[in-house]
């Protein structure tokens, strides 16, 4: 493939990843911005997002546009309450304790993974993508009579992949709005600034914590549900975007909500372009590189606050 | 941790039917009446791969090994004791492999264990094997039996190796398809078979691999490798396995757009997925290996159909109860015909106890012609003691309307290669 039609692909895929990879970054950030507590369990949530889209989908079972959107709106309610309910259950009765949540999240993600390998099975299952044209993109080429158009062999994109793009975006803009413009955003950031003043001021800190938890495996579900017609529901798919989330986060600033977007764009356009010139093993690596890189030269993040 | 297997009453009464028939349980009772002699039931540890990246084999081949299992007692067992298969789950993985042989050894005292496919858990796990002297029956189309790197334990006799299914069907690529290949296939041991043998056999017809593209068989998306696939390709040599390929035949429809390279695949990209899903028609007109047409062909044998119900498989190679479960038909066979091996192997060593497992190997080691019949529902096979690996004929089909038929049939003698080791030199 020529370079010039080769960059653009890297772009695109790219981008793809980055849309994912910002609504489950978001969602541990979040997590780890307000309640403190390192969720080890977000990659299981991410699944069990995409295994609820294919049984919501399943159910459906009418246009596969009807049971996308029906799996959209459901399957991270499901996931979120879920969450929530975790959080009563398991995080609370240990304090929010850092060592201890992390333990006890662990232990929640091969409870969720064990679970869905029992109910769901060991297959990878696809859900229908809503429409699924193919896009395919020109190039110029300079040719005897000056330039021209033509269109490469694979330089494409689907109408999805930029519904997925649009979507991401769409859903990081009305989180935006949610923590700057509203009574509960304004709650959630009190909480993050300082637990104590905040209940000292009246705030439900644990009824936040609860909606918290609950929020961030949510964005880890659509997050999946988006990526679930490109990629099918598999109960060992977290692995991945747990990994990728804590580089970005990390890299990003724990808890830093525009360095987490920050950070996604420059993972997951890093991830397309090295994965597609070079190899998508070297792509992890270097990620995980920028990780180490970061921790040793700016270990608050990219845009983090250095604390006391 | 493991999920029962699924019932399927259906199946259960074809058995009761197909294994009731005629001289079969007449020579069972026979051997019955001259071997029972109080002792127990022969134990067989199935090895299977219920969980991890070769669950949709794993979920057939239990399948497939429960309805061999009873075949082979309602027609009265194996030298007229009866079966009972254990099954352990490996997770597709190499060192569960070789614990779950440790604990088919010591914990239930199995005779012989049979039964993995992927190539990174026999490699794992036949060393074990070797050392606990346990008979291990693979059914893993890799290489490494027949290539010498395992032992004497371990044997393939119910199923060819890569490197005899792609020497036999090159000439049919480079006559038919085109000459100009890149291959892409997964990132380990049954990948480099492929990478190995196919490069070597097309060139041998005059053909070139102009591009190899690995891929990690856990990967989940595919298109960021299709660019490195040239622009002058002709054919494009597709193998592929995990719990993706669906995403990775379809990504690739994407990707070419109607426009691409003529393809030329292993059934394996498409195992356990329905031809006719939403987004693989641009697979029409291609062509696929088949280890055994997953469609029934319109010569079928009795063979193939009475396998078929056996194992509750329809004529378009899904699941009889549900039409959405598409089996692992290419490969399963291998399975039964496993199955088939050992009872002969056993009655022939006249095998009573673990003491007589060199007698086993050595029995089958003997084998050589195994005729088309119920016992090898897939065609005639000719093994080869020496190297512990089998030889049968491949197919190769075409897409035609959402059903894949046959258009290439190999001979055995197309499938042989010279013997690269004799393990029957080597001591137990």
């Amino acid at each position: 493939m020529e370079f010039g039609p080769h960059l653009m692909l890297a772009l695109l895929e790219g981008a793809v990843t980055s849309a994912v990879l910002a609504l489950t970054a978001m969602g541990l950030s979040l997590v780890f911005g307000v309640m403190r507590v390192v969720n080890v369990a977000h990659g299981a949530f991410f699944m069990l997002g995409a295994v609820a889209a294919w049984w919501i989908a399943d159910l459906v079972g009418a246009h596969p546009a009807l049971g996308f959107a029906a799996a959209l709106l459901a399957a991270p309610l499901l996931v979120g309450a879920g969450a929530m309910l975790a959080d009563r259950l398991i995080l609370a009765p240990v304090g929010y304790d850092p060592e201890r949540t992390i333990v006890a999240t662990i232990g929640l993600m091969y409870v969720i993974e064990q679970t869905v390998l029992m109910g769901f099975g060991p297959d990878a299952r696809p859900v229908a993508p809503p429409f699924d044209a193919r896009i395919a993109l020109p190039w110029v080429e300079r040719t005897a009579e000056g330039l021209a158009l033509y269109w490469p062999w694979g330089l494409s994109i689907t109408a999805y992949k930029l519904f997925v793009i649009a979507a991401a975006a769409a859903i990081l803009a009305g989180l935006w709005a949610l923590m700057t413009r509203t009574g509960a955003g304004l709650v959630m950031r009190a909480t993050q600034q300082d637990r104590d003043m905040a209940r000292a001021f009246g705030v439900p800190v644990s009824r936040v914590f609860a909606r918290v938890f609950g929020l961030g495996a949510a964005l880890a579900a659509m997050g999946a549900v988006l990526v679930v017609p490109i990629q099918q529901a598999h109960y060992l798919m977290g692995g991945d975007p747990l990994l990728l989330s804590f580089i970005v986060v990390i890299i990003g600033g724990l808890g830093s909500l525009p360095g987490t977007v920050v950070a996604a764009l420059l993972i997951g356009m890093t991830d397309g372009i090295v994965s597609v010139f070079l190899s998508p093993t070297l792509a992890k690596i270097v990620a995980t590189l920028a990780v180490a890189l970061v921790l040793v030269f700016r270990p608050q993040g990219l845009m983090g606050r250095a604390r006391a | 941790m493991t999920q029962p297997p699924r019932p399927a009453p259906t199946r259960r009464r074809a058995l009761a039917t197909f294994g009731a028939a005629g001289a079969a349980v007449l020579l069972g009772d026979v051997a019955r009446m001259a071997h029972a002699q109080g002792a127990g039931p022969l134990k067989l540890g199935f090895q299977v791969h219920r969980t991890g990246i070769g669950a949709a084999y794993g979920r057939w081949y239990e399948r497939v090994a429960t309805a061999a299992v009873a075949r082979i007692n309602d027609a009265g067992g194996i030298a007229g004791r009866q079966v009972r298969m254990i099954a352990e789950d490996d997770g597709t993985d190499p060192r569960r492999g070789a614990e779950v042989l440790d604990r088919f050894a010591n914990l239930h005292g199995a005779d012989l264990v049979f039964g993995p496919l992927f190539s990174n858990v026999v490699i794992g796990s036949a060393p074990r094997a070797a050392e606990l002297k346990m008979p291990y029956f693979v059914v893993s189309e890799g290489h490494h039996v027949a290539s010498g790197t395992l032992n004497r334990y371990t044997l393939q006799p119910g199923i060819t190796d890569v490197k005899s299914q792609v020497r036999s069907v090159a000439p049919y690529v480079a006559a038919n398809i085109g000459r100009k290949v890149t291959m892409i296939f997964p990132d380990f041991a049954f990948g480099h078979d492929h990478r190995e043998f196919f490069t070597d056999a097309i060139a041998a017809q005059g053909g070139e691999v102009i591009a190899q593209i690995p891929v990690p068989p856990t990967e989940t998306s595919f298109t960021r490798y299709f660019p490195r696939i040239p622009r002058e390709t002709e054919v494009l040599y597709h193998v592929m396995v995990g719990p993706a390929v669906l995403t990775f035949v379809r990504e690739m429809g994407e990707f070419f757009g109607g426009r691409g390279p003529a393809l030329f695949g292993f059934i394996d990209s498409l195992e356990a997925v329905d031809i006719a899903s939403p987004g693989l028609e641009f697979l029409e007109g291609s062509h696929l290996w088949e280890g055994m047409p997953r469609f029934a062909q319109p010569d079928q044998t009795g063979h193939d159909a009475r396998y078929r119900a056996a194992v509750g498989v329809d004529d378009t190679g899904a699941s009889i109860d549900d039409p959405r479960d598409v089996s692992t038909y290419a490969h399963m066979f291998g399975v039964w015909e496993t199955l088939s091996v050992i009872k002969a192997g056993m009655e022939t060593a006249g095998y009573r106890g673990p003491s007589d497992r060199p007698a086993l190997i050595e029995a089958v080691e003997a084998m050589t012609d195994m005729p088309l019949s119920d016992d090898h529902p897939q065609g005639d096979k000719l093994f080869n003691g020496r190297t512990h690996q089998v030889f049968g004929r491949q197919s190769v089909s075409r897409v035609e309307g959402g059903r894949l038929i046959r258009v290439h049939e190999t001979s055995i003698e197309d499938t042989l290669y010279e013997d690269e080791v004799d393990y029957t030199t080597r001591p137990f």
